[in-house]
């Protein structure tokens, strides 16, 4: 375990197309915006070929090893929500305290203006939905793309063939904006199950500030599949603050891979609360690229059902005294699953890097699962480096002292899952998304018997 | 108000209470006393509801009402409150956050009204004067890094916003300096009323010298074997409990 694997499991050929293959590939690639322009058929085209060859990701990869996709083969979904531009959206849905400035809403997959509040952006800030960049001018994205990651899995194929939509942020230089820009996605019944494949764009210039708040949502009960290929880019002293809030519908598919590059003196401060969706994963990879870099993520999963989350956080230290400290704290009830992967890669020359990655974990029911993996591979010298993961249980002598004093044992448990994923929430910034963030993990209390 | 009647209790199997019977009344101060492994804890332990023991004979009322069929949550919203030998640490529960859910649940199971939180607030600033408790640990966890002493302390102090019908100390005065032993004591006595019953398990007849119990048990071999005044815990001081063996067992009954 914690060999240099490859993402992509790739040389193996998918000769069985299943269901899931196929009605990927029925999507129309001449209906997606952007479409006409040349270079941009040619790499859709060529993306859903290779995505065709080699299917999704295996547990054969060591990166999917508890996350088998064999259900998800067996479906088939419709290409796009046809009638995503007007389905009503509940104002509730979309609103989330502290989040009161701007924002850019998505709902199954495509950008409405008509929820967005995108007109008192600050100056220096540009929000534009991938879309209309498509439309408009996707040359100066032809970078983003176009690109052939070395590394490309089946799903980051298929974002490439079939991305429609997408947030493109860009901060100028030495701009620091006050309000946190939130970003909703909304899944809303479109009466069949809908794809969509959303690709993203942070970029913040030099010494630039910004902070994101991403919320996604759902009212959906057909069961949608997202696929969301994120690009963050931070250049020399940039901070981003970047939250995520995860409540997808229950019967939801959402798979992300997101792709940090911090540069010298950056800050990338990360925090997730992952609470929805019938299989979500993400997959974060950060790339310490210059000096004194520095990441750290905090984040909890609150499992019930058969719901199923996957959290990789891979780090590569590639700069000296780069720094990243990452803390994790998984519940699972019921016949949930979780899997957490921290993985802290140390190259060559990174010296005097700094790196740890902690996950402690609770079950709740006897046929719960987590599987926790840290790894830690070093390759520099001078270089402090930690890990620790635990799974472990309520302790019934906590629960019959909160009993004893007359706190019924439901209202015990959830105080108990609460305080144990509390030190993942203290940073949330605003007090009021934190404050909403605690009162969501309190209500998320899964079933405790199996 | 709490009857306990030929109580037989095992543990894995194991019997450790073979026969218990002990009667308390509202206003009453029961000592229980007896050496390492006579069961004094499990008492304790069984009246509140800790799982893992089994009762196979007898019966344990509280105003009538079978105190063995309640949750442990019901039992104290009836009014029984045990403080814990070893009060466990919650990290990441706020003590007064605690405190108050606690007390509203109580409440709530009784049919009383909720406290908002500036009568809880009135209420415990209260209590933390009168206990002479540091008012900084109500911020903190609860007992999350608290010395031995702190931890009784606040066991006490729980007692005393709960108000509970019948108090069971278990072995409050274990680990305790001279200091922090008189502090807890006061506590316990500015707690003891006409309405209010209290269990008090201990090993050392010290304790009894700050809180003066009305009656006296030893509990030996999983039964009461000797029951007195006060004058009782004194004469086990000098005589070991040795001397209670030696004597004949009587059953007791306060």
């Amino acid at each position: 375990m914690g060999a240099r694997s490859h993402a992509d499991g790739s040389a193996r050929v998918n000769s069985v197309a299943t269901p899931f293959v196929e009605s990927m590939q029925a999507a129309a690639v001449s209906g997606l915006p952007g479409s006409g322009i040349a270079w941009l058929d040619d790499t859709r085209r060529d993306a859903l070929r290779a995505f065709a060859t080699h299917g999704l990701p295996d547990t054969r990869n060591e990166l999917w090893k508890y996350t088998a996709l064999r259900a998800l083969q067996q479906r088939a979904y419709a290409p796009r929500d046809a009638g995503a531009a007007s389905r009503p959206v509940a104002d509730d849905l979309l609103r989330l305290d502290g989040c009161e400035g701007p924002r850019a809403v998505f709902v199954n997959g495509a950008f409405r203006a008509d929820l967005s509040r995108l007109d008192d952006l600050p100056g220096g800030i540009v929000l534009q939905p991938l879309s209309e960049v498509l439309r408009h001018q996707p040359e100066p994205l032809r970078f983003l793309l176009a690109a052939r990651a070395g590394d490309e899995d089946g799903l980051t194929l298929l974002n490439r063939a079939l991305a429609a939509d997408g947030v493109i942020v860009r901060v100028a230089d030495g701009v620091r904006a006050f309000n946190p820009l939130h970003v909703v996605h909304v899944g809303t019944s479109a009466g069949s199950a809908v794809a969509w494949h959303l690709r993203d764009l942070m970029e913040l210039g030099e010494g630039a500030s910004l902070a994101v708040i991403e919320h996604h949502v759902g009212d959906d009960t057909s069961g949608h599949f997202a696929n969301l290929a994120r690009t963050i880019t931070l250049h020399a002293r940039a901070r981003l603050d970047w939250t995520i809030v995860q409540r997808a519908s229950r019967d939801a598919t959402l798979l992300r891979r997101t792709d940090c590059v911090l540069h010298e003196d950056t800050e990338l401060d990360f925090h997730a609360l992952e609470l929805g969706g019938k299989l979500a994963r993400h997959e974060l990879r950060v790339d310490l690229a210059g000096d004194r870099a520095r990441f750290a993520s905090r984040g909890a999963f609150v499992l019930g059902g058969r719901q199923h989350s996957d959290t990789e956080v891979l780090v590569t230290h590639r700069a000296r005294d780069t720094v990243s400290d990452s803390l994790w704290r998984g519940v699972a009830g019921d016949r949930a699953r979780g899997v957490v992967h921290g993985r802290i890669l140390v190259q060559p020359g990174a010296d005097g890097s700094d790196g740890c990655f902690y996950n402690k974990n609770l079950l709740l029911s006897p046929t719960a699962e987590i599987d926790t993996r840290p790894a830690l591979e070093i390759y520099a010298d001078e270089v402090k480096a930690n890990h620790g993961a635990t799974v472990g249980q309520l302790d019934d002598n906590v629960l019959f002292y909160l009993r004893s004093r007359g706190i019924p044992l439901d209202t015990a448990r959830r105080m108990l899952v609460r305080a144990f994923c509390a030190v993942t929430l203290d940073g949330i910034q605003p007090a009021g998304l934190r404050e909403f963030c605690e009162t969501l993990l309190a209500e998320q209390l899964p079933e405790a018997e199996a | 108000m709490l009857k306990i009647e030929n109580l037989h209790v095992r543990i894995a199997g194991r019997e450790i209470l073979k026969g218990l019977s002990l009667e308390a009344k509202p206003g009453e101060v029961h000592a229980i006393m007896g050496p390492n492994g006579a069961g004094k804890s499990t008492l304790g332990n069984v009246i509140a509801g800790r799982s893992g023991y089994e009762v196979t004979k007898g019966s344990v009322t509280f105003d009538g009402d079978d105190l063995l069929a309640m949750e442990p949550e019901a039992r104290a919203a009836a009014g029984v409150f045990l403080a814990f030998q070893y009060p466990v640490e919650i990290p990441g529960v706020n003590n007064t956050y605690f405190l108050r859910a606690a007390l509203n649940a109580q409440r709530k199971a009784r049919g009383d009204t909720e406290l908002d939180s500036m009568q809880f607030l009135k209420l415990v600033r209260e209590r933390v004067k009168e206990m002479g408790m540091t008012p900084e640990l109500l911020n903190r966890a609860v007992n999350e890094g608290f010395s031995g002493g702190e931890k009784k302390r606040n066991e006490v102090f729980q007692m005393a916003v709960l108000e509970p019908r019948l108090a069971i100390l278990d072995e409050t005065d274990s680990g305790l300096d001279i200091d922090a032993l008189k502090q807890v004591a006061e506590g316990v006595n500015r707690l003891r009323s006409p309405e209010r019953g209290f269990l008090v398990i201990t090993h050392y007849q010290r304790l009894l010298d700050y809180i003066v119990p009305d009656f006296v048990h030893v509990l030996a071999d999983g039964r009461i074997v000797e029951s007195g005044d006060a004058k009782l815990a004194r004469e086990l001081e000098a005589h070991g409990y040795a001397w209670v063996r030696d004597r004949t067992p009587t059953e007791a009954h306060a």
